[in-house]
């Protein structure tokens, strides 16, 4: 299993396995990563899983849906790679990601 | 050292969260959480919404996998607790077993608010607040086609919105004089009036309920004016009751929630509360409110395991929720009590999407934002910071 690193504001990184199929919103929320809360439950409702993705693996990943970019539009932390990680539905060619974590979330 | 044993009552998305909590700040004895619906915790608001419209599966309900607490060691312990015993330091479980704690949660919750009218007893009379229900209405929708829904609330526009999308006859019936009169303006009641009714779902506001009738099972709604409704299931959603009795058995201080403080401690310093049986004086309204909400709930507990673990943390998160109904995604942030006037931006009239901005001297306290997402983030970024806000400004928040 491959695994995905998660950055936070300040510098800590936090490993999670890649778990296929999952969004990255669940794999946070299962292995404890600190700063995403996905208090909506994935349903692009309440912007708390806000993820930047590093800029290498934009193209492999891919930039933020329609339903995403009306929720990170208005957010001051947004970056050209934000996505929300609710709606982001993990492959195995995602091995190695690196996202970094915004200050604070909505 | 170690911290010994918490104790953590109720299983849902305050207790699950809490006791995840517990661990990310650095709790090192036991962790037990006792749940009764023998499950793993699990999302609740999905249930009057894509779960019940057959849109979600039970697995993507559940709120963390089973791996997850093996792997966190925390102890997933199907039993009820029947009461706290404060002076030993322990909780007694249904059946008589008890367990020592060094610190406790609360975090039961609330239950459907009953009926007390006459045929209320009846079978084919459902509530909706757990996974167990939802498969009763299965099972009573697959009799007939007719539901009744007591309640115009959230909770029963959205499951009007579910059972429609299944294909039955959908009637709500609310004894105020419009649907969510209790938390929203007339505009956005109209709005939601509307839409049910474009779908084909039957709206009676002003409609006093007065008995269930039916041999055995419910065949039909008696309201005060002598009206009688045909119904082959009813599904009554007339808000909550907070599950205070463990607490104020205990002995806690109790005021339509357990009282916690900003660090979610009750009276007892050794347990905290969190979630829909937690009241708090919130600051920034002055008064003590039970929320019932899920990002409440997880703030809350978030804040009561960091308490536990000695680590500084303070409620203060400003309350915000959700609903789904048909393709329409309400988002709200803040509490509108005490408004003096509405901004409206859009039209609730004909539009599918609209703002209804609340404010109070001239603040913004809350929004409704309908298919705006837009306006719901600048909305609680504008009330939570307290930013000045002119009318100009609210009716192009949204725009692109
Ligand atoms: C149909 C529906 C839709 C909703 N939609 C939304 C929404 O869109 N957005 C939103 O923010 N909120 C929504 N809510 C509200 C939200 O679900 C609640 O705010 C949330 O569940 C509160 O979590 P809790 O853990 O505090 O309490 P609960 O979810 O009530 O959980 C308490 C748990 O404790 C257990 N328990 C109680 N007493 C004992 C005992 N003595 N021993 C052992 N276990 C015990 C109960 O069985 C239950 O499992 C909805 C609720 C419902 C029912």
């Amino acid at each position: 299993m491959g695994v995905v690193t998660f950055v936070s504001h300040d510098g800590e990184k936090h490993e999670a396995p890649l778990d296929e199929g999952q969004s990255l919103m669940q794999i946070a929320v299962d292995n404890m990563v600190p700063g995403i809360d996905g208090d909506c439950g994935g349903e692009a409702a309440c912007g708390t899983c806000h993820v930047i993705v590093d800029a290498h693996w934009s193209d492999t990943v891919g930039l933020s849906e329609p339903v995403e970019e009306e929720m990170l539009s208005m957010n001051p932390e947004r970056q050209p790679t934000s996505r929300l990680s609710c709606q982001m539905r993990v492959s195995q060619e995602w091995d190695g990601l690196i996202v970094q974590l915004p200050e604070f979330q909505m | 050292m170690t911290n010994g044993t918490a104790i953590v009552v109720g299983a849902s998305h305050a207790g699950a969260q809490l006791a995840a909590s517990l661990r990310q700040e650095g709790w090192d004895g036991e962790v037990v959480l006792l749940g009764d619906e023998a499950t793993l915790p699990y999302q609740r608001p999905p249930l009057s919404k894509a779960y019940l419209a057959g849109k979600s599966t039970l697995q993507e309900l559940t709120i963390r996998k089973a791996e997850f607490y093996a792997k966190q060691q925390i102890q997933l312990v199907d039993a009820r607790v029947e009461s706290i015993d404060r002076a030993r330091g322990r909780v007694v479980l249904e059946g008589g077993r008890t367990l020592p704690y060094d610190k406790l949660a609360l975090c039961t919750g609330g239950r459907a608010r009953r009926l007390t009218i006459p045929g209320a007893d009846l079978s084919g009379v459902h509530y909706l607040r757990t996974f167990a229900d939802v498969e009763q209405i299965r099972e009573s929708s697959q009799l007939g086609r007719r539901a009744v829904i007591i309640g115009g609330g959230y909770i029963g526009l959205e499951t009007a919105a579910s059972l429609h999308a299944l294909g039955l006859d959908v009637t709500v019936v609310e004894a105020a004089e419009r649907v969510l009169e209790r938390v929203t303006a007339l505009e956005v009641s109209a709005f939601y009036e509307r839409i049910h009714r474009d779908a084909g779902v039957t709206i009676h506001t002003g409609a006093v309920v007065e008995a269930l009738s039916g041999e055995d099972r419910v065949r039909g709604v008696r309201l005060a004016d002598g009206d009688e409704l045909a119904a082959d299931l009813v599904i009554v959603g007339i808000g909550i009751e907070p599950n205070t009795e463990l607490a104020a058995a205990a002995g806690l201080l109790v005021d339509d929630g357990v009282v916690i403080d900003d660090h979610a401690r009750t009276s007892d310093h050794d347990i905290v509360a969190a979630g829909d049986c937690a009241s708090h004086l919130m600051g920034r309204y002055g008064r003590r409110i039970r929320l019932e909400s899920v990002p409440s709930a997880g703030e809350q507990a978030k804040v009561a395991a960091a308490t536990l673990c000695g680590n500084d943390r303070t409620i203060r998160a400003l309350p915000w929720f959700w609903s789904d109904q048909y393709e329409v995604k309400l988002q709200i942030a803040g509490l509108n009590t005490g408004y003096d006037e509405v901004v409206l931006s859009g039209d609730p009239i004909s539009d599918r999407d609209f703002s209804c901005f609340y404010l109070r001297a001239g603040e913004l306290i809350a929004a409704d934002c309908v298919n705006r997402p837009r306006d719901f983030v600048f909305s609680k970024r504008t009330i939570a910071q307290g930013l000045p806000v002119d009318r100009a400004e609210l009716l192009t928040a949204g725009a692109t």
